[in-house]
């Protein structure tokens, strides 16, 4: 397989995996830090190097719903946003996976306002994490590229809408190398899109979206419900066939230096590359510490997590995200949940970092090694959540 | 032009079984729009009235694809359908010619979904966007919409022992569309079948955004007899409450000019949102010469583009 070399930034690679798909369809707003994506991509339809057509639509609300609209054609359709994009397109993202079309989400993490920011957390997409969506966070730009190529096939294959994305200026302002697969590669893997039903064939007309009341409601809702159950089990066989073709390694959870740990950071996304390289270094000291990255958020993978986590001594769990006055941060209220109950209890703790772009340093990461470990030592009597990379 | 039997040989389309009130002048807009459209269309609905009635899942009264996103986005789903059959078009995966339909109550259209519906004609999509325009919010139980006349009794605009119902005029949208430099925008009502069908077939035959605003007679609404629905239509021309014109490539044409137009008290009280009116003569004078004004404009924009 041939494999070309390039320097790209997150928001470039996702644009050239976006130029790969070549969907039939992209409706997208701009918006930092995802601009770009949207812009490059015009460009490919201004060039002709996509057979795309561009809606460029006065909103993101009317983005998703032109998706929707042109989903339900059996088109193959793609978007990108950030932020206060992700937000306004909540209620039409509960219609996409609700209606069950495979639309994709190029996304960039951005803190929601306010205070407003244009810099990297994971409120946005930790906000629609309810709605039916696989989410992917990717944790480089090489992630990025891939997963987006990846998550268009798995949509289309589980009948979801699925959204791939990445850290705001961390990665996707960042250039980084890229190993870039053949155009025709990536079309092969995907293949064509056959729709089961679709709302152009005017000889066999269907009504989509009509309203369910109490005699039907719940037992729809279930289906779609069972859909994400089932592409839980789906998303590993299918990530297994695309690490095949494109000779990668990837797994739903990533387990790094995680043998003989003791100790072990839970990160999504860049954080878990600059977790990884601490582990490195520690392990030269002696130290048994390893990373566990959740690649997929959304279907979430708690039983998978327990295994890996559960002969731990103590568990650092990574929000780039506060859900204001929960039990702590997304990632660690579902993992703390997914041990409710097991018989093996590591000693767990939320580390809330990183809001609106603060950035965390190698020292940062060695401190929350150190702080877990006096955590556990201590019997965890101190709060389970705690802020850090902040002034106090 | 199809004459009226023709159009009742065209297939139902909109199919009865549907859970309207008796009266209603949504259906009988949808029922003349899909007659004079054909099979080979695909709609888009804005949540509303309209929507619900029709699609009580596991029933549906539409023989031809019919797609519900969400309330404030007809205009916007349906630019994203007329998208995808152009890209699917160009790649030799469809073949047929479709048309495309957006509709929406003036809730949907004139507030929640007026920036949808003004991205997407201004994208030049080729759709006809309808509004069945009656006027409120009836579908959540009747709230005063931008759509709703001056005076009129609303639950959110309540005839109080203060204020006497709605205090502002309503918004012009067929005006603020002809400024989206549209090629062809009209009002009609459904009690002059022949011309809101000329109307509809004008809006289809372009290649492009067209739009019509069409009165709709609600009886739940504006508290008046559902056997005397159209009738009432009628009256709101006759009166000049409702203008039925149209502008078409830049000029206006008034299709229906009343010779002796009636005095508006005659269609305000033949409903019960009006009804709080009657001994306001202030207020109906105030109705009366909004209407005037708006009218003699009308006629002068008729003369000028002429």
């Amino acid at each position: 397989m041939s494999i070309k070399i390039v320097a790209k930034t997150g928001n470039e690679a996702m644009a050239e995996a976006m130029r790969q798909i070549n969907p039939d369809v992209v409706a997208a707003y701009p918006i930092t830090p995802a601009t770009e994506i949207v812009q490059l991509f015009s460009n490919y339809v201004s060039d002709g190097k996509v057979d795309t057509e561009f809606i460029a639509v006065e909103s993101e609300h009317s983005a998703m719903s032109a998706c929707v609209g042109a989903a339900t054609t059996g088109a193959r359709v793609m978007t990108s946003t950030s932020s206060q994009g992700i937000a306004l397109m909540h209620e039409i993202l509960y219609i996409a996976s609700g209606l069950r079309l495979p639309i994709m989400i190029c996304g960039v993490n951005r803190a929601l306002s306010a205070p407003i920011s244009i810099h990297c957390d994971h409120s946005d997409t930790m906000g629609s994490r309810d709605a039916g969506w696989i989410q992917i966070l990717s944790e480089d730009a090489q992630e990025a590229y891939d997963l987006t190529i990846f998550a268009m096939k798995a949509a289309e294959k589980v009948l979801l809408p699925a959204m791939v994305t990445s850290d705001g200026f961390i990665i996707s302002h960042a250039m980084s190398r890229l190993d870039m697969y053949e155009d025709k590669k990536v079309q092969d893997y995907l293949g064509e899109k056959k729709p089961a039903y679709t709302s152009l064939d005017v000889d066999n007309p269907i009504t989509i979206g009509p309203l369910v009341v109490q005699d039907y409601f719940m037992e729809i809702k279930r289906g779609q419900i069972q859909a994400i159950i089932d592409a839980k089990k789906q998303l590993p066989i299918l990530l297994e066939e695309f690490n095949k073709t494109m000779n990668k390694n990837y797994k739903v959870i990533e387990e790094y230096n995680m043998e003989d740990a003791e100790y072990a950071i839970v990160a999504l996304g860049s954080t878990a590359g600059t977790a990884k390289y601490i582990t490195d270094k520690l392990r030269q000291e002696g130290k048994k510490v390893g990373v566990v990255k959740p690649l997929v958020f959304r279907p979430f993978y708690g039983e998978d997590l327990v295994k890996m986590l559960e002969n731990l001594k103590g568990i650092a769990i990574l929000d780039r995200s506060d859900p204001q006055s929960a039990m702590g941060g997304p990632l660690f209220t579902e993992i703390t949940s997914a041990f409710y109950g097991h018989e093996k209890q590591p000693a767990a703790r939320n580390y809330i970092y990183g809001l609106g772009g603060r950035d965390i340093s190698y020292d940062d990461i060695k401190d929350i090694f150190k702080d877990i470990a006096e955590y556990f030592e201590k019997g965890k009597k101190e709060e389970a959540v705690k802020y850090i990379t902040i002034r106090e | 032009m199809p004459t009226i039997k023709e159009l009742t040989r065209t297939g139902d389309l909109f199919t009865s079984g549907h859970r309207a009130c008796a009266g209603c002048g949504g259906t009988i807009i949808l029922r003349l729009l899909m007659a004079n459209a054909g099979k080979n269309t695909v709609v888009g609905a804005a949540t509303g009235c309209m929507e619900v009635v029709s699609t009580i899942y596991p029933y549906t009264s539409w023989d031809v694809n019919f797609v519900h996103n969400a309330f404030e986005n007809s205009a916007a789903t349906v630019s994203g359908i007329e998208t995808a059959y152009r890209a699917l078009k160009k790649k030799g995966k469809i073949k047929k010619d479709i048309k495309f339909i957006a509709y929406g109550g003036d809730g949907g259209t004139f507030d929640i979904g007026l920036q949808s519906l003004s991205g997407a004609v201004e994208r030049g999509h080729n759709m006809l966007y309808l509004c069945y325009n009656n006027g409120a919010y009836m579908n959540t139980g009747i709230q005063r919409s931008s759509a709703t006349p001056f005076g009129a009794h609303t639950t959110t605009s309540p005839a109080g022992s203060k204020i006497k119902g709605k205090m502002q005029q309503r918004k012009d949208l067929t005006e603020i569309m002809i400024a989206h430099d549209m090629k062809y925008v009209a009002q009609a009502t459904p009690h002059n079948w022949s011309d809101l069908s000329n109307k509809i077939n004008k809006a289809l035959a372009l290649n492009g955004p067209a739009f019509i605003n069409v009165l709709s007679p609600c009886p739940l609404g504006w508290g008046s007899d559902p056997a005397q629905s159209i009738q009432i239509a009628k009256l709101a021309v006759e009166t000049l409450y409702w203008p039925v014109y149209e502008y078409e490539n830049g000029k206006y044409k008034i299709n229906i000019k009343p010779k002796k137009p009636k005095d508006i008290e005659e269609f305000l009280f033949v409903q019960n949102r009006f009804k709080h009116l009657k001994n306001e003569k202030e207020l109906i004078d105030k109705i009366r010469k909004h209407l005037n004004e708006k009218w003699n404009e009308l006629l002068n924009k008729e003369k000028c583009t002429n």
